[in-house]
């Protein structure tokens, strides 16, 4: 077996990239969520707030680290695994990439020390600017590297002289035709499944009657914001999965396992889309479904994966089912927000107990779906890096040998299967803690967390109120 | 395409400058974790790393900074250099990894585990130094190219030249760990802090020269730029003021001042990095791709430019502005509370 330095960068970029986007999945609507609740605690001064708060600041402190940590390994793959992509698209992607960590990532780095250890040391209003400031920064660098994203997989704006591009236009290039409902499906999708996890915490301690008042504020505000999400990510997916049809027709023809153009297409339910022989087996239909939904006519046309060579033509079978696993997931999370108000309008939100059940069972629903929806968008490009451009297998770095990537793989693997389970675990005992009693927020929400003897903590009070 | 404007030295700037604000901030707090485990008992130990723990992914920062910034300005350079140094990368970024969860993760084990966190933030500061002094090492030999790629070997970065660049980094970011803790800490841990920065300095002084006198029997250029007259005599300051410092830095610790050595570090690693960037000028890939030839389209250095000649400024200013928010020594006990 001769060893493949595409395929196994391939694997590396899939691995380190699965993993990291499952923090943002999870900080990006976490804080938002910390801004919200800092900002109802400066104008409301009701506690509550602030104990919820401070419960997911020492969460949110823990997966923003490791996003620090596993987004740093990010960019250093283009140019390690894939330096004739940087070489090739770099005067695009460069400066792309640049105003991500100019406009985002300082500004997250450096108002989050303020955010966990700052509470004492700046006014209240200081304290909310730096969680509103964190919020911002996670949107900012969703913005950015979305639209990278984005031009990847629908170019616009470019020129390309001697085999290198060069851009034309810098709004064409960053308001690409993808890159407007891509970043409304994504940032949406990271709302949704903080709102998920945040609803799962909540419904834990509640079924074991357990800070009620925070669990029932937490649950009662996520569900309410998640009956707005959740539909609107439904209608926004359909959008996004129309402007895929009219840019990435190939992509759609493999996610819903059409292989012949028709008009009138049915909907493949479930089945086996078998890519060598150009079938999709055990095909479960409903007729015209599928040209109603990207047509939005009965007799539409849809184009099926023989209209491309057989080399130009993504991986059917991966996508299909993931897209099934995103879409399912969705529908799953509407029956559950259509519950929860069905159950507030009988006055049984809080409890209920088999609901409350299905909420901690959800929890970790939203980050299967953005999972399965990225594995969706990035293998539905294949072959390409720069859709109908650049093939992913020219983009490899040339020194590399099958020997090289196979080694880093495997340390990459290691590291994350320790790291990931450790943090994972200290999150969960974080989590069953549940939010502290008042007298013990006034412990740092970093730092040294041993309970202090009161002689020590009452000196290291005289010390902080003796500052100017 | 002929550019109006010749966007290359400015970048050159701006890239300059924020690799060496990452050397000097991530410096210290890979140095406050190489001297970690020599620390005297636990209650240093929290203290030292409460003492970075609000800023330092502000640091790592401008590593990401840096990389990205190479790749948007001088994006053949980047094309270049990271696949020549695919291993010392993938170390470094794997023990930056343990070393960033060991800040999250340490204060909130069971005191049982907490020796683990000591271990992965210890030895994650120390390897991902040395794999940095190894880039660095395999940066200053320069590269194998053909074309616009890499041609040499994976291993060609492993050298004895830069293990000695390795080694000498592990010294200069202990002496950054060493001052910054003088500055921020006091009792008996101000006073192991000094002790560890003098014989660290002594090592740097050490490596220092090592370096300077080796660079240039790796390149004849190299030997040329610093040896030729009149050269010899207009860089001649370069050397004198490097050990006129080392002198003011080992007084600026004998003399137990507060902050003066912490700076004197800093200048120091100011003169290395002139040296290095005297060394090498005009290349971005030693010894063969000039900064102009490396350089990414006129049109996106200067959409880039616009951006960053603005928010730098502001990055600076907040940054400074959370260094002011956590200014002062660092106490036992409480953290900053």
């Amino acid at each position: 077996m001769t060893l493949d330095p595409v395929i196994l960068s391939r694997l590396q970029f899939f691995w380190v990239i699965s993993f990291h986007i499952l923090l943002p999945a999870f900080t990006v609507g976490l804080a938002c969520y910390i801004a919200v609740l800092e900002g109802l605690y400066l104008k409301t001064k009701d506690h509550t707030y602030f104990r919820i708060s401070v419960f997911w600041t020492r969460i949110f402190a823990i997966s923003f680290g490791l996003g620090v940590v596993s987004g740093i390994v990010m960019p250093f793959q283009f140019g390690t695994n894939w330096s004739r992509f940087s070489d090739t698209a770099a005067n695009v992607v460069g400066p792309l990439m640049a105003y991500e960590g100019l406009t985002a990532f300082f500004l997250e780095a450096s108002f989050l020390g303020v955010l966990l250890f700052g509470r004492k040391l700046v006014p209240p209003w200081a304290h909310f600017f730096a969680a509103a400031m964190v919020a911002v920064g996670t949107l900012f660098s969703s913005f950015w590297i979305l639209a990278l994203n984005s031009w990847m997989q629908t170019p616009a704006g470019y020129e390309i002289i001697d085999g290198r591009f060069h851009t034309l236009d810098w709004v064409a290039v960053i308001f690409n035709p993808s890159f407007p409902y891509r970043l409304a499906h994504t940032v949406t999708a990271f709302l949704v499944t903080t709102g998920f996890v945040v609803v799962g915490v909540a419904a834990y301690h509640l079924r074991r009657d357990r800070a009620v008042a925070e669990s029932r504020n937490m649950l009662s505000m996520t569900l309410w914001l998640l009956t707005a999400l959740v539909p609107l990510q439904v209608a926004i997916g359909d959008l996004h999965g129309l402007n895929t049809f009219h840019h990435q027709p190939a992509k759609i023809a493999g996610m819903e396992g059409h292989w012949e153009t028709q008009a009138g297409a049915p909907l493949i339910l479930v089945g086996w889309p078998d890519q060598k022989a150009e079938v999709t087996r055990w095909a479960v239909e409903v007729p015209y479904l599928g040209s109603l939904i990207l047509t939005h006519q009965l007799k539409g046309v849809v184009r099926g994966l023989k209209e491309w060579p057989r080399q130009d033509r993504p991986p059917a079978a991966i996508i299909f089912w993931s897209f099934r696993v995103m879409v399912g997931i969705g529908l799953l999370m509407l029956l559950v927000v259509a519950l929860a108000n069905w159950l507030r309008w009988k006055g049984r939100l809080y409890d209920s107990a088999w609901f409350l059940r299905v909420c901690e069972a959800c929890l970790p629903l939203g980050f299967v779906a953005v999972i399965a929806g990225w594995i969706t968008t990035e293998v539905g490009r294949q072959p390409w890096v720069i859709y109908g451009l650049m093939r992913t297998a020219d983009a490899v770095t040339p020194s590399l040998t099958g020997a090289d990537v196979l080694v880093s793989l495997i340390v990459t693997v290691a590291v994350y299967l320790v790291v990931y389970p450790v943090t994972l675990y200290t999150m969960i005992a974080l989590v069953r803690a549940g939010p502290a009693v008042e007298e013990e927020i006034d412990r740092p929400i970093e730092g040294l967390q041993r309970p202090l003897p009161a002689r020590a903590a009452a000196g290291v009070q005289a010390v902080v109120e003796s500052r100017p | 395409m002929t550019a109006p404007l010749d966007f290359v030295p400015l970048w050159t700037l701006i890239l300059g400058f924020g690799v060496f604000m990452y050397v000097l901030m991530d410096g210290f707090d890979l140095g406050v974790g190489i001297l970690f485990r020599r620390a005297p008992g636990d209650a240093a130990r929290d203290i030292m790393m409460n003492s970075v723990a609000p800023i330092w992914d502000g640091n790592e920062t401008w590593l990401v900074l840096g990389g990205v910034a190479l790749l948007a300005a001088f994006p053949l350079a980047f094309a270049i250099i990271l696949p020549a140094v695919y291993f010392p990368i993938l170390v470094m970024l794997m023990s930056l990894i343990f070393r960033g969860i060991a800040f999250e993760l340490r204060f909130k084990a069971a005191p049982s585990a907490r020796h683990r966190w000591d271990a992965a933030f210890h030895y994650g500061s120390l390897v991902a130094t040395l794999a940095q002094g190894f880039v660095l090492g395999a940066f200053v030999q320069g590269f194998r190219v053909e074309g616009r790629f890499f041609a040499g070997g994976s291993f060609d970065w492993l050298t004895p030249f830069s293990a000695l660049t390795a080694v000498s980094l592990v010294f200069g970011y202990g002496l950054l760990g060493a001052t910054w803790l003088i500055m921020k800490t006091e009792g008996t841990l101000q006073d192991w802090a000094r002790r560890q920065a003098r014989w660290l300095l002594v090592g740097v002084l050490l490596a220092m020269a090592a370096v300077s006198l080796w660079t240039p029997f790796l390149q004849p250029k190299i030997m040329a730029r610093w040896f030729s007259w009149p050269n010899i005599a207009l860089l001649s300051p370069v050397p004198i003021v490097t050990v006129w410092l080392a002198l003011w830095l080992w007084r600026a610790i004998d003399r137990r001042a507060e902050f003066l050595p912490f700076l004197g570090t800093i200048a120091l690693f100011t003169m290395g990095y002139v040296g290095l960037a005297i060394s090498l000028w005009p290349n971005i890939v030693p010894h063969s791709i000039s900064l102009w030839d490396a350089a990414a389209s006129p049109r996106s250095q200067a959409f880039l430019l616009v951006g960053t000649l603005f928010l730098l400024p502001v990055i600076v200013g907040y940054t400074a502005w959370s260094y002011w928010v956590f200014r002062g020594k660092v106490r036992a006990g409480g953290g900053y509370h």
